[in-house]
């Protein structure tokens, strides 16, 4: 469960990239994000995983109040939460395997636990014979894929993605948007932000549009652009 | 924090130690260059602080009764001793007991000396309530009966004592400021480290590491570099002050005064570099490391 209430958000330059936004997102929803560059879907994506905070209002995450927890208590949000990036974001100096397995060491998981755990989610996205390769040894697609496997190792109930096809061609954007739709069946809240018109007009589920800081259309099973009105 | 999590960070620790190269050796250099400094400094203030010591306990007179002498003529001029104000205390100290001491400081030779044949006096070692009072006692002393000779060192110690004074206070400080450059060095060094390393931090982070899990890993590598840094500091100085000492000691001897002997001293000086070496690296890596933990 998430929710945000009238939260704002106003940077130092005064660019405000939140303006009253009031959202709940059930367990288990898949929902799109889109608008143009510059609209506030990146700082909604990051004030959820805390890496930004609200100048004003509250969001909840889980259990966990965003504006209350000491910033001790912020890698303990951030295992109940996957996080994926259009820049994949892997440690360059360890393997496939090492990459995946690290977000397991950080809860201290043991070794044969973690070792099973690698396995199981890079048989769930499909890379079990690249273990022990190096992130830049890897296409694109692959690399998002093993990031998408980190991301769920620590079964988190959310998973949020900022542009994950966003260096993608098209098929490989379908291949990944497979591996998504399938986490989320298993119960897991997906929140997407993404440009990639095709795959929110194919794929339809829930929709949040914005624009210039605030929330434009909330729509289940949504289109790119609001067909409606015929904007 | 669980054992494999311990495990991890070591041989995590050890890694980013040989993938960093270079930069671990240019931290290694900084350690070992501060602790050999450190280790030189601190053999000089210990010797001075020994000497200080040795030159304290001559602030008393030794009063040598003559051979011969019976207990109750000795307990007499113990009353008169101690009838004189500037006196602090007494003590007795058999001429075996004599014996004793200079055997343990010169060398078993003069075991030789043992029984009938002991050249010494019985002593009373009496202590006076300032330096500067020894020589007034010496002299009354030496008008009394059964007194073969009143013997007093503390005659050059005021001046003594000030260049003591000053070797420690600007060798502490040397030290010390030392040591503040080691740990800025070490500092820097491993900044460097980290700063290429900044997006894997925040990629820790954002998996959910905490500040301790990505912290140790670093600190335990400055604590390396500072361990490994101690070896060659520590070869050297105890090389060196075993020759050195050799050459002063010879020197020293007609004076009265003795260095600590290698040995024990050097054993002492040894552990206080490795402590120092490790908290310097831990310090210094766990001091740049804040910076980007900051969430």
């Amino acid at each position: 469960m998430i929710e945000f209430k009238h939260v704002f958000k106003e940077y130092d330059n005064n660019v405000i990239a939140a303006n009253d936004f009031n959202i709940t997102i059930k367990q288990g929803e898949f929902v799109y994000v889109v608008g143009p560059s510059g609209a506030g879907k990146s700082t909604f994506i990051k004030m959820m995983y805390r890496e930004e905070m609200p100048t004003s209002g509250q969001i909840k995450i889980n259990e966990f109040e965003l504006e209350k927890i000491k910033n001790k208590e912020v890698p303990f949000l951030r295992r109940e939460l996957g996080v994926v990036f259009q820049d994949f974001k892997l440690l360059p100096r360890l393997t496939v395997f090492e990459n995946v397995a690290y977000a397991q060491q950080v809860i201290e998981k043991s070794p044969e636990e973690v070792k099973e755990r690698v396995e199981r989610v890079l048989e769930l996205v499909g890379l079990t014979d690249k273990t022990t390769m190096f992130p830049n040894e890897l296409s694109g697609g692959e690399q998002q894929r093993i990031a998408i496997a980190r991301a769920i190792a620590n079964k988190p109930r959310v998973l949020i993605a900022d542009e994950p096809t966003g260096n993608l061609d098209p098929n490989t954007a379908n291949d990944i948007m497979e591996i998504i739709e399938r986490i989320n069946k298993e119960g897991t809240t997906v929140v997407m932000a993404t440009h990639n018109s095709s795959i929110v007009n194919e794929r339809k589920h829930r929709v949040l549009e914005i624009d210039d800081g605030r929330i434009i259309r909330d729509q289940k099973r949504g289109g790119y652009k609001d067909e409606s009105n015929n904007r | 924090m669980k054992a494999i999590t311990v495990k991890r960070h070591l041989v995590e620790s050890f890694k980013s130690l040989k993938r960093n190269g270079w930069m671990s050796v240019a931290a290694f250099s900084a350690v070992t260059v501060t602790l050999l400094l450190v280790g030189v400094l601190l053999s000089i203030i210990m010797n001075v602080n020994k000497i200080a010591a040795d030159i304290e306990n001559d602030v008393q007179v030794r009063v040598l009764i003559d051979r011969g002498t019976t207990s109750k003529q000795r307990e007499v001029l113990k009353k008169q001793l101690s009838g004189l104000n500037s006196v602090h205390n007494i003590k007795f100290s058999s001429k075996e007991q004599e014996l004793k001491n200079v055997v343990g400081s010169y060398g078993n030779e003069f075991k030789l000396f043992g029984g009938d044949d002991n050249p010494l006096n019985d002593v009373y070692v009496v202590k006076t309530k300032k330096p500067s009072q020894t020589v007034k006692v010496a002299k009354e002393v030496r008008k009394m009966k059964h007194v073969y000779d009143a013997k007093y060192g503390g005659a050059s110690a005021k001046k003594l004592f000030k260049i003591v004074d000053g070797i420690q206070k600007w060798g502490m400080g040397i030290s010390l400021l030392l040591l503040f450059v080691a740990v800025f060095l070490i500092s820097n060094t491993i900044k460097i480290t980290i700063l290429s390393r900044r997006n894997e931090i925040s990629i820790m982070r954002l998996v959910g590491a905490t500040n301790s899990f990505i912290r140790w890993p670093f600190i335990l590598e400055g604590a390396w570099t500072g361990l490994f840094g101690a070896i060659l500091p520590i070869i050297v100085v105890d090389i060196g002050y075993a020759w050195i000492h050799g050459i002063l000691s010879a020197s020293l001897a007609s004076t009265g005064y003795r260095l600590l002997s290698p040995g024990i001293f050097l054993v002492q000086i040894d552990i206080l570099m490795i402590l120092i070496g490790i908290l310097i690296g831990a310090i210094g890596s766990g001091l740049s490391m804040r910076k980007f933990l900051k969430i």
